[in-house]
């Protein structure tokens, strides 16, 4: 119960600051306060699933496909408004998270991956192979107003990042309290010891489905946020890219941990706009300017793994134990760090899980 | 029917190049339990590297020399900079580092030398061979790749089964610690191990490129598919990399030349689906029990 009010709390004091900052901020900003909290939606679902238990998925990015694609066509042929929409995509989503991980329940590691990461690539071009249905590489364009008590002038954006980041934190606040349930402890003696948690009655094949739909709503939510401040859905936006940055942003804002979600967003997001802001101030030429965040983006990533092994959270985690402030836990901390000695009766495995063979 | 031996042909040339990136990921995960994402970045940045000297030498061979030169370096430098340091971290971080990799390399190749496609030479003639009057399909370069990856693959193969230097290197992958405990440098085992994956990335790099062209991200979509022929393989066989890559290649090109590019992904999601759903450790996965 303390922990659900602790939870609220912080969501409540994050709403607040988006709304402050949503208004001193300006459009362009508001823009990206959205797209970092779908980013959060969509990691926060990936760091259930990956870092909970224990599955590695390289095609959430297929998942948010099918939510915005599902909005974009609920939208135009039903006009029903975007909140019900966003109901109709994440139990659209939900049930393709349930095929995808029944499918997936006896795969590990790489094969995994690989499965997941062909399912990123494959999915999207459905849109060429039905452009009746998906309009093709142009895709379907998607109609988003702010609705009507908040009068003609109320920014766009500000709705949008509004209506983002309630969701993002909704669903953060939801997860939260699964990860502390049963369900989530089942999750990380199954990620810990497959066999030790069949053994102690955990069903792990029921487990393994559960976070593949659970992962797979939060990616289609994410997918239908998309849809309406991108007002577009096209396959190009869909691509493994995308995959990849939400596995990246979940590892190194620190696996298996909610607040980790936020940080992976935040370099998600900033990095490539500072270091793009950073380079045109120089004055380089396009070509240069327009590759320096790629590269510097790349870095990034090399150097959190390299600096912080448990991702930024565990680097925040570390510095207010450093203060002297360890007693202030953060939600979750149970994760990696955690979790792995207390979840088993087991021994500390090795570090190569496939085994030796 | 001439048709579909084309296209059985032409396959058989991409599957090739499939191979050799899924031959370097099972040389790799076999040493370090990785799957490195960088392969295809590398491989795009030693082609890139390869086009500088051809343009200044004028001969295809320097290039193609120096391609494999510089993937043997990369691959060594990369494993001793920044994976070393992640192996024994959780699991994932050296996979992140990888993708990290691959976007530096993309971004690099960008601000050197922008993102336009540009074309890449071929050792031999790119026209088309015939069978009396009836076309084949694939060109003297295409016998050229299929060749030249089957030769790479077989004096690996050989020199595996033959050399000392093979068997610290197969020792080290079967179990790390017996092979430590007999006094192979294990580490050392897997610098080389880099060294010849990055290397046989390095060739696709060169092979592929004429048919693709060379941009940062050309080398995006050969990856996933050679990363696909490995999972079907096994990322523990070599062998099955091989047959995973032709098998790839020739399905999806005779599919591609029958039902349109559009499906090709589709279609190598769906062998990888029915694949997996019988062995999920791929085909020639050895049956062995998963830790109890």
């Amino acid at each position: 119960m303390r922990s659900l009010a602790r939870n609220l709390g912080a969501a409540l004091a994050v709403a607040v600051l988006v709304v402050i900052l949503s208004i001193k901020l300006n459009t362009f900003r508001d823009y990206q306060i959205a797209e970092i909290a779908i980013y959060v939606t969509a990691i926060a679902g990936l760091t259930v699933l990956t870092g909970l238990s224990g599955q590695v998925s390289l095609g959430n990015g297929a998942f948010m496909a099918i939510g915005a694609y599902t909005t974009a066509l609920v939208l135009m042929h039903l006009g029903w408004p975007f909140f019900a929409v966003l109901v109709v995509a994440a139990v659209v989503t939900a049930i393709a998270g349930a095929i995808v991980g029944v499918a997936a329940a006896r795969l590990h590691g790489p094969y995994l991956a690989g499965a997941t990461l062909m399912l990123g690539v494959a999915l999207p071009s459905l849109s060429s192979v039905y452009p009746g249905v998906f309009g093709g590489d142009q895709g379907l364009n998607v109609v988003y107003t702010t609705p009507g008590f908040l009068g003609p002038n109320f920014p766009l954006t500000r709705w949008q990042a509004w209506v983002c980041s309630a969701v993002a934190l909704v669903t953060l606040v939801l997860l939260a309290n699964l990860s502390r349930s049963r369900v989530g402890r089942n999750w990380r003696a199954l990620r810990d010891d497959e066999v030790a948690a069949a053994l102690t009655g955990v069903n792990v094949a029921r487990a393994r489905v559960l976070a593949f739909v659970i992962s797979a709503t939060c990616a289609g939510m994410a997918g239908a946020l998309l849809a309406i401040i991108t007002e577009l859905v096209a396959p190009g936006a869909f691509t493994i890219t995308l995959s990849i940055a939400l596995l990246t942003g979940a590892v190194i804002g620190g696996l298996g941990t909610l607040p980790g979600a936020i940080w992976g967003s935040l370099v998600i997001v900033l990095v490539p706009v500072y270091a793009t802001d950073v380079a045109t101030s120089h004055g380089l030429s396009t070509t240069v300017a327009s590759n320096i965040p790629v590269a510097a983006y790349g870095v990034v990533l090399i150097l959190v793994m390299l600096i912080f092994p448990q991702g930024i959270q565990g680097g925040v985690q570390w510095l207010l134990r450093l203060l002297g402030i360890s007693g202030a836990r953060l939600p979750h901390e149970a994760s990696t760090a955690d979790a792995r000695p207390s979840a088993g009766e087991t021994p500390a495995r090795p570090h190569e899980k496939e085994g030796t063979q | 029917m001439v048709e579909f031996l084309q296209f059985t042909l032409s396959g058989i040339s991409f599957g090739m190049i499939y191979a050799a990136i899924a031959l370097s990921l099972v040389l790799i995960w076999r040493g370090t339990r990785l799957v490195n994402f960088a392969q295809g970045a590398m491989a795009m940045f030693t082609t890139f590297i390869a086009l500088e000297v051809i343009y200044h030498t004028g001969s295809y061979w320097a290039g193609f020399v120096v391609a494999l030169a510089a993937g043997i370096v990369l691959g060594a430098v990369t494993e001793l900079t920044v994976i070393r340091p992640t192996l024994g971290k959780p699991e994932l971080n050296s996979v992140i580092v990888t993708i990290g990799l691959l976007v530096l390399l993309e971004g690099l190749a960008g601000i050197f030398y922008g993102g336009q496609f540009r074309s890449f030479p071929t050792a031999f003639s790119d026209t088309g061979l015939k069978a009396g009057s009836t076309p084949l399909g694939v060109s003297r370069f295409d016998v050229f790749v299929a060749a030249s990856v089957l030769a790479t693959t077989l004096l690996l193969a050989a020199g595996f089964r033959y050399t000392s230097a093979g068997l610290r290197m197969r020792a080290a992958a079967f179990n790390a610690t017996v092979a430590r405990l007999s006094g192979i440098r294990v580490a050392r085992v897997i610098t080389v191990g880099w060294a010849l994956a990055a290397m046989l990335g390095a060739l696709a790099g060169v092979l592929v490129s004429p048919s693709t062209f060379l941009y940062p991200n050309s080398m995006d979509n050969i990856f996933v598919f050679g990363f696909t022929a490995a999972v079907i393989g096994g990322l523990d066989s070599p062998v099955g990399a091989v047959i995973g890559g032709v098998l790839l290649g020739v399905v999806l090109n005779i599919a591609g030349g029958y039902l349109g590019a559009d499906v090709t992904a589709l279609i190598a999601l769906g062998i990888l689906v029915v694949v997996l759903m019988i062995r999920p450790a791929g085909i020639f996965s050895s049956a062995r029990m998963r830790r109890v």
